[in-house]
């Protein structure tokens, strides 16, 4: 397709979503008269709310978001989740909560979604390869979830883990990682108003291939931290292990804020390059904290962090 | 006439341009395709890995003849220095995308040349096949002697390497695939050891 890179297009070049339905309505008649089977599922707007906290920053396509993923369970190409995820069974989804909570329990995707008022969160997501997107996430608060299910005051952490599944995620029998895929946040971070719980994308439900059904969100740092179709939620005391972290400490913190300042002991992380610019695409500075500073410097206040990075 | 030596007939009347022609023009049917969405959302870092995939992929076929020849009598030696010339050209793009397309900013360029061990590597294995590159040509050959440009052409053993490790050190984590190439470079190489005795004696024989 000549011309995708391009960024010259306007909202107004979008096609409009009544259209696309019709089309994709169409199509599936033509599926039920043999002529092909070609028609998905027409998804359910999820009308989610605008946010003060969204960049005005133009959004990436959803070619774009959907077709580059790190999502090693499914492959570490990066167009194996595109290609691999469609064998992810994400309904039923159960995620179950416990530790240091009033409320534990296996709370199914429905009971997760009771009373969340959704909203569109378009943000800066930068990965610690040094390329980043701009992404228009739908989700809640995780704070809101928190709250719900009663997390206790000795409670210090949360820790999340991915759903494990040898059958459906082709990636898990060749090891890469040690899975479950596992990461956490300081509580002060969990509770955050940006660290949000995804559930969809471009106003509709996450593609399986960005973590569907429900994944983590924290822009502020690189993006193996924002841990994709999560199965379990934990409070807990200590600090918890987190996957790349366990992989080569070395190279990757519990931390992992974005910064700048502070090089993997491979690459640069002074600049990074947005995806969808094509060969042309000129790297940009990356900025502390992805540009969230206002928001978060204050939560690492008198911490070292090039000790903690 | 043993079959090794018919096919050695067959194999000296093809040509060996359409090396050149082929290999030459893959890069530019990449371009293409970069241009026109085929090489994915994030074309630089694709065309970068492919250069860098088929320039090793090219080498290590290179470095199959001798033991080609050794095992099965086959000989591909008259294709070799297309296939050597080849992968100095792959290489040299694949550098050229790295530093133009990719990293752009040359002091940044430079900083990771000397401060990222990947990066160094990999730049000493593209440096030693400059010489090699160079003294590819009959009179290169002649001037030299054969047995001292042998003995230079060896450093393709050290490139070949630095190439696969470079590449295993590049990804996150420890990833299969350029572990498999490391593992089939150091297998090809291991196929150049000095043979036990008794296979020493067959071959003499054939």
């Amino acid at each position: 397709m000549a011309g995708r890179y391009r960024s010259d297009l306007k909202w107004s070049d979008v096609t409009p979503k009544s259209a696309f339905l019709n089309r994709r309505q169409l199509m599936a008649g033509a599926g039920a008269l043999g002529l092909g089977a070609i028609g998905g599922p027409a998804f359910a707007k999820l009308n989610a709310a605008p946010s003060p906290y969204s960049t005005d920053a133009e959004p990436n396509t959803f070619d774009e978001i959907t077709h580059y993923n790190n999502y090693y369970e499914f492959g570490t190409g990066k167009e194996d989740p595109a290609r691999y995820a469609d064998a992810l069974t994400v309904d039923p989804w159960t995620v179950k909560v416990d530790g240091l909570v009033d409320k534990p329990g296996d709370y199914s995707f429905d009971d997760i979604m009771k009373g969340t008022s959704l909203e569109e969160r378009i943000y800066r997501f930068r990965c610690v390869e040094a390329w980043s997107m701009v992404v228009p996430w739908v989700g809640f608060e995780l704070a809101d979830l928190l709250n719900r299910v009663g997390v206790q005051s000795s409670a210090k952490y949360i820790a999340f883990e991915t759903a494990v599944r040898p059958d459906e995620m082709p990636g898990i029998s060749r090891g890469y990682l040690d899975w479950p895929y596992r990461e956490g946040l300081r509580m002060d971070e969990a509770m955050h108003p940006l660290t949000i719980i995804a559930t969809g994308l471009y106003d509709e439900p996450m593609p399986k291939q960005n973590g569907a059904p429900l994944r983590l969100i924290v822009p502020w740092k690189y993006g193996f931290k924002s841990i994709k179709s999560i199965v379990r939620i934990s409070a807990v005391e200590q600090q918890p292990p987190t996957s790349w972290n366990m992989a080569n400490a070395r190279e990757y913190g519990f931390y992992s804020n974005v910064n700048p300042e502070v090089d993997h002991p491979r690459w640069s992380q002074a600049t990074e390059r947005r995806v969808g610019g094509g060969f042309f695409a000129k790297r940009i500075e990356t900025q502390m904290f992805n540009g969230y500073g206002d928001e978060v410097a204050a939560l690492y206040d008198g911490m070292d962090l090039k000790a903690n990075y | 006439m043993t079959a090794a030596q018919r096919i050695n007939t067959t194999l000296r009347r093809l040509p060996t341009w359409p090396i050149y022609v082929v290999l030459g023009l893959v890069p530019f049917w990449w371009l293409y395709l970069g241009f026109t969405g085929g090489l994915g959302v994030e074309p630089i870092r694709e065309l970068e890995h492919r250069l860098g995939e088929l320039g090793l992929q090219v080498l290590i076929a290179s470095l199959l003849v001798t033991p080609l020849r050794r095992f099965t009598g086959v000989t591909l030696i008259r294709f070799r220095r297309a296939l050597g010339l080849m992968v100095f050209y792959l290489i040299s793009l694949h550098l050229l995308v790295w530093a133009v397309l990719d990293v752009q900013i040359p002091s940044q360029m430079w900083a990771d040349i000397v401060k990222r061990p990947y990066i160094t590597i990999g730049m000493v294995g593209f440096l030693l096949l400059i010489p090699l590159a160079l003294t590819s040509n009959t009179f290169s050959i002649r001037r030299m002697g054969p047995k001292a440009w042998q003995r230079l052409h060896r450093l393709v053993y050290l490139s070949v390497i630095l190439g696969a490790v470079h590449w295993v050190m590049v990804v996150k984590g420890w990833q299969r695939e350029p572990l498999v190439y490391l593992g089939i470079v150091m297998a090809v190489l291991a196929l150049r050891l000095p043979a036990p005795k008794r296979f020493q004696l067959a071959s003499r024989g054939a």
